[in-house]
Order: structure tokens, then C-alpha cells, then sequence
């Protein structure tokens, strides 16, 4: 059980605080996640010949510059990286199965926790407040962010149970709610060669919406297929390369809320994390209804 | 009048302040400031106190309320008035799930929206709405009267007891033992009563009548598929 | 040789006698069968468990001159007024509608007697209740019948109710024969009417959400009131943590021995875990939270004696509750009442029927001449007898084991005599060093 959070810029003038106007709403959701926190920005997009990846690993002092040497050496490609915290955001020219599979063989206790053009994927046990810090979140300018709080329900309070969720390329999900059959799904999701990192119910949901969108679904369809796989009770909000999706089960027991203003659009949990936004208090405010997929500013 | 800056004194500020007031005191006009979405404002009110809240309130605002009326001048979170006892709740916005959750008494009026399972259980509680509701509203409805200006959505008046529903717009779909009932002069003249103390200017005579069919009262196996 | 030997009639373990007479009611009714109280089958349960006692090593403490304390305090971590019970015994949730006034009545007289407290149930607070119960706990249950602030102002702690260990996910039942014109009042149903019961609460799911509720329920009594969490005995090592973290002051843990008033057969039977499977796990979640002993773990379900009482602190729980057992000694399946249980169908000790309200002691019943037979003083003082009892059963248990209170025993005083009790309770197969799950077998 946890709080969602997400705030996307219309006006490009707001870019440089986006960090800023985003820390207290995601602070504001502290009680409901006191367990860890954790955030997908999107900003400083790479050129189209590049990937952007965000990784983490356990050991606070570990020594990203190997990777980034040893990368270029094995696969002949470009690479930078920059360690923030115990992550790393690592820009390369090389392919991404390649990446991926060259980690896996040579650095295997780093965690890949997302790729793409744009976004950067932070998350770590502890309070909202205290990840924010070790992120360097609060000067962070962007375009959008997703941010997550969380109580852990049935499976182990660590780093790697956090949300978000990488789902693709420029993809994450968060999640407020519990499944009830996400066990059953996630054999199912192993036998198509999907890797699991955790017990949580939402890393399969994530996972679910990785292997649609890789199917050829549209982020659409892949949440509206959801719809009919997944079992339980949840608010899914999906972040994309240019925007954000909001999805409802038809239950609809976990509290969504929306609001836009001619700057912003925000969603979260509970309204009080919008509050904190300039010009809340006089924006168009309403509620996702259940089963409908909204999705702001694109598309996957 | 009294004014409170919820920022400064925070819910616990607000609601000991409200508390500590005797059923009859003079202070009966109090204006709340900045709520900022924040829960549980103005809950477990015992007096006839007149608040306003100036902006959009969290979960709960007039929880428990006995005796109080509560304005809150724009949007209203989850359970707002649950279990109401007596006083008047109103929300100038929209209000969220669980609008008036078991309330005994009392009115509770919604001039916007009011989101799925509007009237849950509600146990004497009358509330008007002036938009629409969502699925699940009424569901287990045992006494009051729920009326709604705009449309309801699925499942209306589930497992219904006695409470009596007016809708003048769509409904979705009726949940089990909900049937449409036929409108009595009796019926329009609680409907006039209650649409004149919301300041609705709907007709009495715009709106269709739901409530239990009652074939789930004493279970019957040949009913058994609407469990 | 005239006769052909013939082996003996064999009837079947699968489908025993029990099985079968069930499958012909449910072909002659088309009805689930429902009844009350808990599971009935065996299960792994406190009578597996030893203590060890004194020894060359321990030495006992001298009965009645030596103080074994049995005090116990509730809900210290947030409440202005925490309660202070005098034995670590409470009674239980049961509602007036599932049981008579009167038998509402002897259990607050009872209990009050002995320095404990009572709980409220399905149907709200009853005056005879509020009145003779010294120390009430008042349940804030998914239906919310019965519930309102004045009441709650009354109580002397909040039971937010998310599920029993006889349903771990289901609602209360009440059938039409108990619904009586002061039940129905009270309820705000039609009299006569089967009551359908929700089995979530209303306005919030989840312990993000029950965060909010619990400060809502604080705000109003200005957070004077410990409040409770109960749970039934389904994934006890999260839910224990969950209540944590939603803020609860206490956590009251219902195996599936627990009883309850009226529901399905097969929900009592084959849904929850057993007491002792959940003991430990809950344990374990405050040990790794730091809250052990600041939220107190209240546990019940099959609660019989003092051995039981003191088994259950040993294993790290602060109180305990009886329900079934308190109705025992107020004189329900008493065979005094034989000739009558048998024109019921039935025989003293199985009679389980309650839904039907026709209970000859008076107690599961809402039938005035029925209710009359129980006198709430008598049957008061019987309940007194009875904690009391296990009150002095538990100590003599922990003075024998060296205690001078019972919350000193520990787990390490226990031995079990099965693998499965073993494994239950985490603590070793009697002589030898094995607990099953340690050391990887």
C-alpha cells in the first residue's frame, strides 16, 4: 500500500523547478509509504544514437568508472557516467541487450532499474524526504516526474521492492493497491523469458506491461488488457517519455485524484500532495473514474 | 466570528479548538482557512456550531458530526460526513467515495459530483446531490434518502434494504434486490422537503423512485445467484 | 460351516459420518449449512507445547508469598489513557444480537470483578454493557451498526475490526430469528429480516488508508483511546507489521479456533490458521519493528485454561482473549440443559446452532423467556470464578518456571511434543535440540 505521485509540466518555463514544486507532494505522501520511496524523472534527453540507463548497486562506494571503461572497451562504444547516490546514470552508445547482457555476465550486482532516451529512475529504502536528499532531487529540472512512496504489504521492504517499475523505454509504473494473482502471472511471465527481481506484486505488473507493449500493444491497450488479467485492487500511474497514464481497477477502493492547471497537470493519491502546487487551490480538480485509461501529453 | 488558520494550528489545532466548546455557546460561527486537502477537519462535532472551511478538504471532513453545520466552500475528499449523526454537511465542489458512509441523520448536500458508493450502508442519513454519483452508490443502503439530480452509474441500491433512492437522470444498471418503484404522493412530498433544504430547483415530479425488492430478506436458494 | 464369514461394515475416513449427513442437507436445504463458534476439528494447538519448570538450574518461586504479577497495560504507544488491566485475560467481541442482554451483562459483571475488560460487538454498545463493564473496548466494525460518537466517547478503547479467525474476510451474520424489535433498533434493520453483512469497511481499504481512519477515530476522542486492530489468523507476519504502521496501539490476533456467532461451515473449517501457527510470525514482526511490548499483541482462539494463558505470554503475547470459553462459564452446552439440546437435535458440548436462537441456557438467544433462565449476577460471578482460575493456573505456572510475572516467560520455558507444534511455536522437540526451520532442516 502506498501514495502515488506525478507532476508534468505544460509550461516549459517551470522546467528548472520541477524538482522543487515535486518535493513536497511527495513528502506529503510519507505516511502511507514509510517503508521507501522512490522517483522516474524525465529530463537531459540523450541523441537518438544513445541509451540512458539507470542503475544501482548496494554499496554505496562502488566504483561506477569500471563500468564505463569496461563497457566501451568490450562492446567498441561511447560511455559516460554519473554517479548520483548509489545509483549511477550511464549514457552509451551501445545496444541494449548488449548492455544488458554485459552487465549481467561482468557486474552482477548492478541492478538495472531503467532505460531509455530521458528518464532517470531513483529509489531506495527510507523516507521520502531522506531519498530525495540523496538524489540531489531538489534542483533536479525536467519536463515530468513519478514519484512513490510505499508500504510494503506482502513481500520484503528493500531496495529493489521499491516503485517505480521499468516496464521499457522511458516506461515506468507505479502502484497503489494489492493483487491477489500476481503469482500465478509471474510464472507465466518467467516461461516468456521475463527476469524477476522480487516477490512484489508489483514488479509483475510491470513486467505484464513490458511484455505487451513488446507484443506490439500501445501502452493503451496494454493497461486495458490489464484490466482483465490483473486481479485486485489498484491505481496504476504509468510514466512514458513524453507524459503520463492513469489507470483505475473496476473495484476502484484506492483513491485517485487529478487536477490541471494552464501549467501543470498532477495526480496523486490523496489531494493534499496537490495542494502544495502554485495555483492548486483554483485548478480544475476531479477524480479517474474506474477502467478508463487518461493519458496526458503523448504516447508511448 | 471566529477564524482558524489550519496551516498554523494544524487538524489537531482546528478540531481541539471546536471540542472544547460547550453544546450552548455563544461562539457559534467559526471560519477554517487553508485546509490544503488535509483529513479529518471539523470531525466528532457535539454542538450547533456554524463552520466554514475555505477550500478543498482531504478524507473525512465532518466525520461523526452531531448538531454542527459544515460548509465547505469547494472540493471534499473520501467519507466526507461519514456516520453523521444530525447537522448539515455542504459541499459547494464535488465530494469523493464514500459521500455520507453510514450517516444516521442529518443532510448532507453535494452541489457537484459525488463518486462511487455515495450513501454506503447509510443508516438515516438523507443526502441530495446535485450532479451525479458513481457505482456501488446505496449499496447497502438500511434508511434515509438518497437523491440525485444528475445520473447514477453501476450497480445502484446493491443489496438494498430500506432506504428510498431518487434519481432524475440515467441509471447505469440496478444491483441486486434494486428495483425502480413507483413515485406516491408521500414520496413527492419528502422529495420537495429535501430538494428544498438543498436549494435544488429540480421538480419532485422529474424524478423515478428506487428501492428493495426485498426477495433477499430471507434467503432462498432460487435466489442464490445474487449473492 | 452354514454362514459365509464376512468382513466387518467399514465406513469411510474420507467420507466418515459427519461428511455424509452433511451432503444430505445440502441436497435437501440448497443452503450452506451455517453455525457458531470455531473451528471444531484438531489441530496443532497449546496442548503440544511443555512447560519445562524448575530445576537444578531454575528455582521456583514460593506460592502466595512470592508475587507472581499478572498486571498488564494496553496502548501505550499513543493514547492519553492507556488501559491497565489486572490479569492478562480479556474478554472478547460478541455482540448483543448474537447473545442476550443478559449474557451481555454477566460477562461486564464478570469481568469487572476481575479487573479485566470486555469488548462490544456487531450491534454497537448496550447501556447493560456500558454500565457493568469497568474497562469496554467498543469494535468499529466494516457494517458500522450501532456505531456513533457518543458511544465512542464512552468506550475505553476502539477495536477497529478487519476480520476473525473464525472468517478471515467475512461479515457479520445475524439471521432473521435473532433479529428482534431491539436488535433491529439497534441495527436499523427491518425486524425479522436476515441480516446481510458487508466484509469490508466502507471508507477505506488498506493500511494506507486505515492510517487516515485510525487519526480520524483519534481526532474525535481526542486521542485519548487505545486503538485496537484486530485481524484473523491469515498472513500475520505482514498484517501484525501493517497495524504497525498504520498507527495501532494494539493488535488482537483471532486464530481459527476462535468462535463466532453465525457463519458459513466451510469458512470456519478450512479459511485462517491456527492459534498457534500465528503466534510466532506476529512475534516476529514487532521484534523487527522495535514494538514489541510497546503495541501490545493481544491473541485468542481456543484460549481454555491457565496453561493456555501462560503458553501464549511464553511465546511473546501480551494478553490474551476468550470468547467461547467465557460463554462455557456463563453455562452454555451445559448438560443440565441435556433433555432440551436433544429435542434441538443435538447433545451439551456439540450444540453449535446459535444462528437459530434457541440456546435452552439463554445466552446465544434473543427469546425473552429463553434469556430469562440466565441471571446476570450468578452467571457474573461464574466468569469471575472462571478467569480467576486461570489466573492463578497461570501463575503457579510461572513460579514454577522462576517468574515473579508472567510476562517474563519466555519461549525458551517451552518444549514441544510434535514436529509440527515445534515448528508452530519455533521452540525444540521435547529432548532433543531441534526446532524445525532452524539450521536449514
Amino acid at each position: 500500500m502506498c501514495g502515488i505521485v506525478g507532476l508534468y509540466l505544460k509550461n516549459p518555463k517551470l522546467k528548472p523547478k520541477l524538482g522543487k514544486m515535486f518535493k513536497p507532494m511527495i513528502i506529503e505522501m510519507t505516511n502511507r509509504g514509510p517503508d521507501s520511496a522512490g522517483v522516474a524523472i524525465y529530463r537531459n534527453p540523450v541523441k537518438k544514437a544513445q541509451t540512458k540507463f539507470s542503475l544501482a548497486h548496494d554499496d554505496a562506494n562502488y566504483d561506477w568508472k569500471k563500468i564505463d571503461t569496461g563497457l566501451e572497451k568490450a562492446l567498441k562504444c561511447e560511455c559516460t557516467v554519473k554517479q548520483i547516490g548509489n545509483h549511477c546514470i550511464l549514457v552509451t552508445t551501445g545496444k541494449e541487450p548488449a548492455v544488458i547482457a554485459w552487465l549481467k555476465a561482468h557486474h552482477p550486482g548492478v541492478r538495472v532499474v531503467g532505460s531509455g532516451h530521458t528518464i532517470e529512475i531513483f529509489k531506495e529504502v527510507g523516507l521520502p524526504a531522506n531519498v530525495y536528499d540523496k538524489f540531489d532531487l531538489d534542483e533536479a529540472a525536467g519536463t515530468h516526474i513519478i514519484g512513490h512512496t510505499r508500504m510494503a504489504t506482502e513481500s520484503a521492504v528493500t531496495t529493489a521492492g521499491s516503485h517505480p517499475f521499468a516496464t521499457g523505454a522511458d516506461l515506468c509504473l507505479v502502484h497503489n493497491g494489492s493483487l491477489s494473482n500476481h503469482n500465478r502471472l509471474r510464472e507465466n511471465l518467467r516461461k516468456e523469458g521475463m527476469d524477476f527481481q522480487t516477490e512484489n506484486d508489483t514488479e509483475v505488473a510491470a513486467a505484464y506491461m513490458t511484455s505487451k507493449l513488446r507484443g506490439g500493444a500501445t501502452l493503451k491497450e496494454a493497461l486495458e488488457d490489464g484490466l482483465r488479467d490483473l486481479d485486485g485492487f489498484y491505481t496504476f500511474l504509468v510514466g512514458t517519455a513524453d507524459g503520463f497514464a492513469v489507470v483505475r481497477d473496476p473495484i476502484a477502493c484506492k483513491h485517485a485524484v487529478m487536477a490541471e492547471t494552464d501549467d501543470w497537470v498532477a495526480m496523486a493519491t490523496e489531494y493534499r500532495a496537490i495542494a502544495h502546487l502554485p495555483g492548486a487551490d483554483t485548478a480544475k480538480i476531479w477524480e479517474p473514474e474506474p477502467t478508463i485509461v487518461y493519458t496526458w501529453g503523448g504516447h508511448a | 466570528m471566529n477564524e482558524l488558520d489550519l496551516h498554523k494550528v494544524g487538524v489537531r489545532g482546528i478540531n481541539s479548538q471546536l471540542h472544547s466548546l460547550p453544546r450552548n455557546t455563544n461562539e457559534k460561527h467559526w471560519v477554517i482557512h487553508n485546509p490544503k486537502g488535509q483529513h479529518s477537519i471539523a470531525v466528532g462535532l457535539d454542538a450547533p456550531l456554524q463552520i466554514d472551511i475555505r477550500g478543498h478538504v482531504g478524507f473525512y471532513c465532518g466525520g461523526m458530526n452531531s448538531h454542527a453545520e459544515l460548509t465547505i466552500h469547494g472540493h471534499a475528499g473520501v467519507g466526507t460526513a461519514e456516520n453523521m449523526m444530525s447537522g448539515v454537511v455542504w459541499v459547494k465542489g464535488n465530494s469523493s467515495e464514500s459521500a455520507g458512509a453510514t450517516g444516521n441523520g442529518g443532510l448532507l448536500v453535494i452541489e457537484g459530483d459525488a463518486s462511487s458508493r455515495c450513501g454506503i450502508s447509510m443508516k438515516g442519513i438523507d443526502i441530495v446531490v446535485g450532479g451525479s454519483v458513481g457505482h456501488m452508490s446505496a449499496f447497502m443502503a438500511q434508511r434515509g434518502n438518497l437523491i440525485v439530480c444528475g445520473d447514477a452509474g453501476d450497480a445502484l441500491g446493491d443489496s438494498i434494504y430500506e432506504a428510498r433512492l431518487y434519481v432524475k437522470g440515467k441509471v447505469a444498471s440496478l444491483g441486486a434486490d434494486c428495483i425502480e418503484k413507483e413515485m406516491r404522493a408521500e414520496h413527492l412530498a419528502d422529495l420537495e422537503r429535501l430538494l428544498n433544504a438543498a436549494k435544488r430547483k429540480e421538480k419532485p415530479s422529474d424524478f423515478r423512485r428506487y428501492g428493495s425488492a426485498r426477495k433477499l430478506y430471507n434467503f432462498s436458494v432460487d435466489h442464490a445467484d445474487a449473492y | 460351516m452354514d454362514k459365509t464369514p464376512r468382513t466387518l461394515p467399514r465406513k469411510s475416513a474420507t467420507f466418515d459420518d459427519y461428511t455424509l449427513s452433511e451432503i444430505r442437507r445440502a441436497a435437501s436445504t440448497g443452503i450452506y449449512d451455517i453455525r457458531g463458534a470455531g473451528a471444531k476439528r484438531r489441530l496443532p494447538h497449546f496442548d503440544d507445547l511443555l512447560f519445562l519448570g524448575a530445576s537444578i538450574s531454575r528455582y521456583p518461586l514460593e506460592g502466595y508469598r512470592e508475587k507472581c504479577g499478572t498486571d498488564v497495560v494496553l496502548g501505550t504507544r499513543f493514547a492519553k489513557k492507556p488501559i491497565e488491566l489486572k490479569i492478562p485475560i480479556t474478554i472478547a467481541g460478541m455482540s448483543f444480537g448474537s447473545l442476550s442482554a443478559q449474557a451481555k451483562e454477566a460477562l461486564g459483571r464478570g469481568a469487572t470483578i476481575a479487573g479485566t475488560s470486555t469488548t462490544t460487538g456487531d450491534g454497537g454498545m448496550t447501556p447493560e454493557e456500558r454500565g457493568q463493564s469497568k474497562t469496554l473496548v467498543y469494535q468499529y466494525l466494516p457494517s458500522r451498526y450501532g456505531m456513533n460518537p457518543e458511544d465512542l466517547r464512552k468506550a475505553d478503547a476502539i477495536e477497529i475490526v478487519i476480520g476473525q479467525g473464525a472468517k478471515p474476510g467475512g461479515g457479520g451474520m445475524l439471521l432473521g430469528q435473532k433479529i428482534s424489535d431491539r436488535v433491529a433498533a439497534m441495527r436499523c434493520l427491518p425486524k425479522g429480516i436476515d441480516q446481510r453483512s458487508a466484509c469490508r469497511h466502507p471508507d477505506w481499504t488498506g493500511p494506507d488508508d486505515l492510517e487516515i481512519k485510525i487519526n480520524e477515530l483519534r481526532e474525535i476522542t481526542n486521542w485519548e483511546k487505545p486503538i485496537y486492530v484486530k485481524i484473523g489468523g491469515a498472513r500475520p507476519y505482514y498484517d501484525v507489521a501493517l497495524a504497525v504502521k498504520s498507527g495501532a496501539d494494539v493488535v488482537v490476533l483471532d486464530g481459527m479456533q476462535g468462535g463466532t456467532a453465525a457463519t458459513q461451515e466451510v469458512f470456519i473449517e478450512h479459511v485462517g490458521q491456527p492459534t498457534l501457527a500465528c503466534i510466532r510470525p506476529a512475534v516476529r514482526a514487532l521484534q523487527e519493528l522495535n514494538m514489541h511490548r510497546k503495541v501490545q499483541l493481544i491473541v485468542s482462539g481456543g484460549i481454555r485454561n491457565g496453561a493456555d494463558v501462560a503458553k501464549a505470554l511464553a511465546l511473546g503475547v501480551d494478553a490474551v482473549a476468550i470468547g467461547t470459553a467465557a460463554l462455557v462459564a456463563l453455562g452454555d452446552n451445559d448438560p443440565h440443559y441435556e433433555a432440551e439440546y436433544n429435542e434441538l437435535g443435538t447433545t451439551a458440548g456439540a450444540y453449535d446452532d446459535w444462528h437459530e436462537g434457541r440456546d435452552p441456557a439463554g445466552i446465544t438467544t434473543q427469546d425473552p423467556e429463553l434469556a430469562k433462565r440466565l441471571d446476570p449476577v450468578k452467571a457474573g460471578r461464574r466468569l469471575s470464578n472462571y478467569l480467576k482460575v486461570m489466573t492463578l493456573e497461570a501463575q503457579t505456572i510461572a513460579r514454577a518456571n522462576g517468574k515473579s510475572h508472567v510476562h517474563n516467560l519466555e519461549p525458551e520455558d517451552l518444549c514441544a511434543l510434535t514436529v509440527e507444534a515445534a515448528a508452530m511455536a519455533q521452540v525444540p522437540l521435547a529432548g532433543t535440540d531441534w526446532i524445525p526451520g532452524r539450521g536449514g532442516y
